[in-house]
């Protein structure tokens, strides 16, 4: 917010003062902004007609609160942040950082005590205290975990730094065992864990990965090779729709298809690429745009072969490299097979780590390429595309494999999202998709790969996440829906970090060669292209 | 000197080229010889055409008549007007660079070497196939391009930061690493646009060791647009003088700089000043009237390039002011109407450059 306060005032003033004056200007912009949006709600009463709600509470509430909030940031939150700069004059030492003072070992104890009490009483507490308080209890206990988990990544942090890929694939391996494990203990049976770990391995870690891996690709013809694509949501709807199509038609085993759905969507990816590429900038966004709206539009108005926007259903499970299956009905299905209890975790605990290994491969292939000739070669193209003529490279087949590889990348994702969901209709397809894939890309740093798997995680994550705050309607009333939020929070999220940081969460490049030492190239460097 | 040694020794030969945009005549009718092993120096007033050429050599535009023909070492003869752009450095071996230079500036240096060698990496990493798994073949060539890298940032005098990105790098530097970059690329003929614009005296006597260690221990010719007089006559062995898109002279560095059409050229001066101001050539003074474009009245300045493709508009060429060719605009041939007929007073006030100190602006490279 501007600083609204003239020079010779703010040298009388004391810090309340200014913080007074500056919480009630806040709060009277906060006024201003929101007494339509928010002092006024139009709605429909039962005979259709038009009816004014005033909410004046409500904006009161806002408005009160935009004005606490600039108060406290003034009065305290700015000095403290100049403190934190100044250092002490007898000792000479910076004081120490807020990290540090956060978390502390008391405070890890108690957590610890009070993890570790709510989940043992977890299924008698509703009954001690009635249902309404348990909730919050639960609350209370994921924050418990969440603070835990933030001080053990805080005491590593210098480790988790250095190893952060091996870390991180070492986590996404161990995830799903980890969360059968705790919730099997939790729920003090195998079956209860295998049970509820279908949300955290489905909603969680399948979305997630599918994202991350539907974003690696798109790094490769954004990140690297700089060329705006609006329309990749396409590559992964002719993914999908290869594999249904191919797989209810004529039955063919997921493990031909996936490739052949990867050959496919490169096809296509170099048949767009064509007449495309010679455009460049917003040119070239346009036209992928439409391409992505073209091929939904055919999906929609094509039934004889795509049965048009009921989509096509019954799509056949993935089969354990065909030595087993997921079918509860087949003689090998895998509970048949390995004697164990009947459950359709397996599946998905499967399909989890089957999504985790086309990650992996994208991730392989992206970064081998770039160490070769040809991605290098998208590099200097992004940067610049003259230069690379002038120096004999063919940029047009350059840019057709930089789009064929994005594609190809797309289409195994798709094949792979109509495996897991057993259904495909062209509503799964839309642009907001490729927005979706695009965020994640330009969130995370174009061209770096942890820092999309990171973007994804949080915005992914984030989003499923707001599912599981029920809690929030006994503050909202029950007519809240957290999901609705999810755009607001994607939003605030990309305002954020394009704030914070503009080139994205890693915003340095990693030299593909180096004669001496590797050092991160700074993002001020870097081009975005405009190709 | 007999047509056959002649069809020998020279690796470019331009002739009767001619580029016009819309109605602009860029290029009128040039035709000239660059002959192998030699530094040949294309020079002129801004404006003259010289990227233009260069333009039309690299293959970025395609003239509208005339033929390039370059003839490599191994007898093999390329038209460059028609082969596609790309092809140009891939296989006629000609490599540029550019009047505002144009790296890879979030690639390190190294990175922006091993670029330049992507066709023959391309190659032996079997199409990318290969080498995705690994093959002895492909690590080997590209221990080999390391190894080209690395002598040629030993050669710019860069090794030290190889690791650093190319756009923090000085710009001396960075005109170094460029010509560097095109040598990576294994050129006959180097085509160096500017090279010494912009560079502090230090700079620009490193560049000229590296321009001469190029041209007498790799045989690769170059081809030279440079504005500093000192540097053209320190080492060009051949000098060509456009004007307007014409050819003016053509010759050795002694008798071009002697010719009163290249002096008129240069500095629309009368005769008998002609004496003054051959002694200040290379002088500050003499390099800020050559940045003064041709005076506003020949030059209408309307619209910019349409008829340019979409990437060509961005290839480098002083601002978009259209210059038309007429009768008056040339000093050089008024040199010549001179030396025929009696001079006129009133022609002689038509040759002064009028936007001298008032509407004429600063162009081109030189900041
Ligand atoms: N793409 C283009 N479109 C229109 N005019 C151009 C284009 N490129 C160059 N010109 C014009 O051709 C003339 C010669 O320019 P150039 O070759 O850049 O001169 P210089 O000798 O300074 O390098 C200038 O008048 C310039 O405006
Ligand atoms: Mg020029």
């Amino acid at each position: 917010m501007a600083v609204t306060v003239s020079r010779e005032s703010d040298s009388v003033a004391t810090p309340t003062q200014r913080a007074l004056k500056e919480a009630f200007y806040a709060g009277a912009i906060a006024l201003g902004l929101f007494v339509l949006f928010i002092g006024l709600k139009t709605g429909q009463n039962m005979s259709n007609e038009l009816v004014l709600t005033q909410r004046w509470g409500l904006l009161a509430a806002v408005v009160i609160a935009t004005a606490v909030g600039r108060f406290l940031y003034v009065a305290y939150g700015q000095p403290f942040m100049a403190n934190q700069k100044i250092a002490n004059v007898a000792t000479g030492l910076l004081p120490a950082s807020v990290g540090s003072r956060f978390f502390t070992l008391p405070a890890f104890i108690v957590a610890v005590v009070a993890a570790v009490l709510l989940f043992l009483f977890n299924s008698s507490l509703a009954g001690w205290v009635g249902a309404e308080p348990a909730g919050y209890l639960q609350f209370l206990r994921a924050l418990a975990v969440i603070y835990l988990l933030a001080c053990v990544i805080y005491y590593f942090r210098a480790f988790i730094h250095a190893n952060f890929t091996k870390l991180g694939i070492t986590a996404l391996v161990l995830y799903p065992i980890l969360v059968v494990a705790v919730l099997s203990l939790n729920a003090w049976s195998i079956a209860g864990g295998l049970q509820g770990s279908l949300k955290w391995v489905d909603n969680f870690g399948i979305q997630i990965l599918i994202y991350v891996m539907l974003a690696w690709g798109l790094n490769i013809v954004v990140g690297l090779a700089g060329l705006l694509d609006l329309g990749y949501v396409a590559f992964y709807a002719l993914g999908a729709y290869a594999y249904a199509l191919l797989a209810t038609q004529y039955g063919l085993s997921f493990w031909i298809l996936l490739p052949a759905a990867g050959c496919m969507a490169a096809l296509w990816g170099v048949l767009l690429g064509f007449p495309v590429l010679r455009l460049r900038g917003d040119y070239l966004a346009i036209v992928t745009l439409a391409f992505g709206e073209i091929i939904r539009l055919v999906l929609i108005n094509w039934r004889e072969v795509t049965n048009g926007s009921a989509g096509i259903s019954g799509i056949p499970k993935v089969s354990f490299f065909g030595l087993m299956t997921f079918n509860v009905s087949d003689p090998n299905y895998i509970a048949k097979v390995l004697h164990i209890a009947t459950s359709s975790a397996y599946y998905k605990i499967f399909l989890y780590y089957l999504i985790l290994g086309l990650c992996l491969l994208t991730a392989f292939v992206t970064i081998r390429l770039r160490r070769l000739p040809v991605g290098r070669a998208w590099e200097a193209l992004r940067e610049d595309e003259i230069a690379c003529r002038s120096l004999g490279i063919n940029t047009t087949t350059t840019k057709l494999t930089a789009f064929a590889t994005g594609a190809m990348f797309g289409g195994f994702a798709g094949s792979f999202f109509a495996a897991r969901q057993g259904f495909v209709s062209p509503e799964s397809f839309v642009f907001l998709e490729s927005a979706i894939i695009l965020a994640i890309v330009v969130l995370g740093g174009m061209g770096s790969l942890v820092g999309i798997a990171v973007a994804a995680m949080v915005m992914i994550g984030g989003t499923e996440a707001l599912r599981e705050l029920d809690f929030l309607k006994q503050i909202f009333g029950p007519d809240f829906t957290p999901e609705l939020y999810r755009m607001l929070l994607f939003g605030m999220a990309m305002v954020i970090v394009m704030l914070w940081k503009p080139r994205g969460f890693v915003g340095s490049r990693e030299p593909t060669a180096f004669l001496k030492e590797r050092r991160a190239v700074s993002s001020s460097f870097t081009k975005e292209g405009h190709g | 000197m007999n047509a056959t040694t002649q069809m020998n020794d020279a690796i470019l030969q331009v002739d009767h080229l001619s580029m016009k945009f819309g109605g602009l005549v860029a290029i009128g009718d040039l035709s000239f010889t660059a002959r192998r092993g030699e530094i040949t120096a294309l020079i002129g007033p801004n404006g003259a055409g010289k990227t233009t050429v260069f333009n039309c050599i690299t293959g970025f535009y395609k003239p509208s008549e005339g033929m390039i023909t370059l003839n490599r070492a191994d007898g093999s003869t390329y038209l460059l007007e028609r082969l596609p752009n790309h092809e140009i450095p891939a296989r006629a071996k000609v490599a540029r660079t550019f009047q505002n230079i144009r790296l890879f500036s979030g690639m390190t240096l190294l990175e922006n070497l091993l670029v330049a060698q992507h066709n023959k990496l391309m190659k032996a990493s079997g199409y990318t196939v290969l080498g995705l798994f690994g093959f002895s073949g492909y690590r080997k060539a590209s221990a080999e391009s390391m190894e080209l890298a690395r002598h040629w940032l030993e050669k710019a005098d860069l090794v030290d930061r190889a690791d650093d990105p190319a756009g923090d790098l000085p710009y001396g530097a960075q005109r170094r690493l460029e010509i560097a970059r095109a040598m990576c690329t294994g050129p006959e003929l180097l085509c160096l646009d500017e090279p010494a614009a912009g560079l502090n005296p230090k700079e620009s006597a490193a560049l000229n060791d590296l321009l001469m260690d190029i041209k007498h221990n790799t045989g690769t010719s170059i081809l030279l647009i440079e504005h500093d007089m000192s540097v053209v006559m320190q080492i060009s062995d051949h000098v060509v003088v456009l004007e307007y898109g014409r050819k003016i002279s053509d010759g050795n560095p002694q008798s071009v700089r002697t010719d009163p059409r290249v002096i008129a050229a240069y500095l629309g001066v009368d005769d008998e000043e002609v004496e003054t101001v051959l002694t200040e050539v290379g002088d500050e003074d003499v390099i800020e009237q050559l940045d003064i474009g041709p005076d506003a009245a020949h030059g209408p300045g309307t619209s910019s390039s349409y008829l340019a493709g979409p990437v060509t508009d961005t290839v480098g060429h002083s601002d978009g002011e259209r210059v038309t060719v007429s009768k008056g605009a040339s000093k050089a041939a008024q040199v010549d109407a001179r030396a025929n007929s009696p001079r006129k007073p009133s022609e002689r006030a038509t040759a002064k450059p009028t936007g001298k100190s008032s509407t004429a602006k600063p162009r081109g490279g030189r900041k």
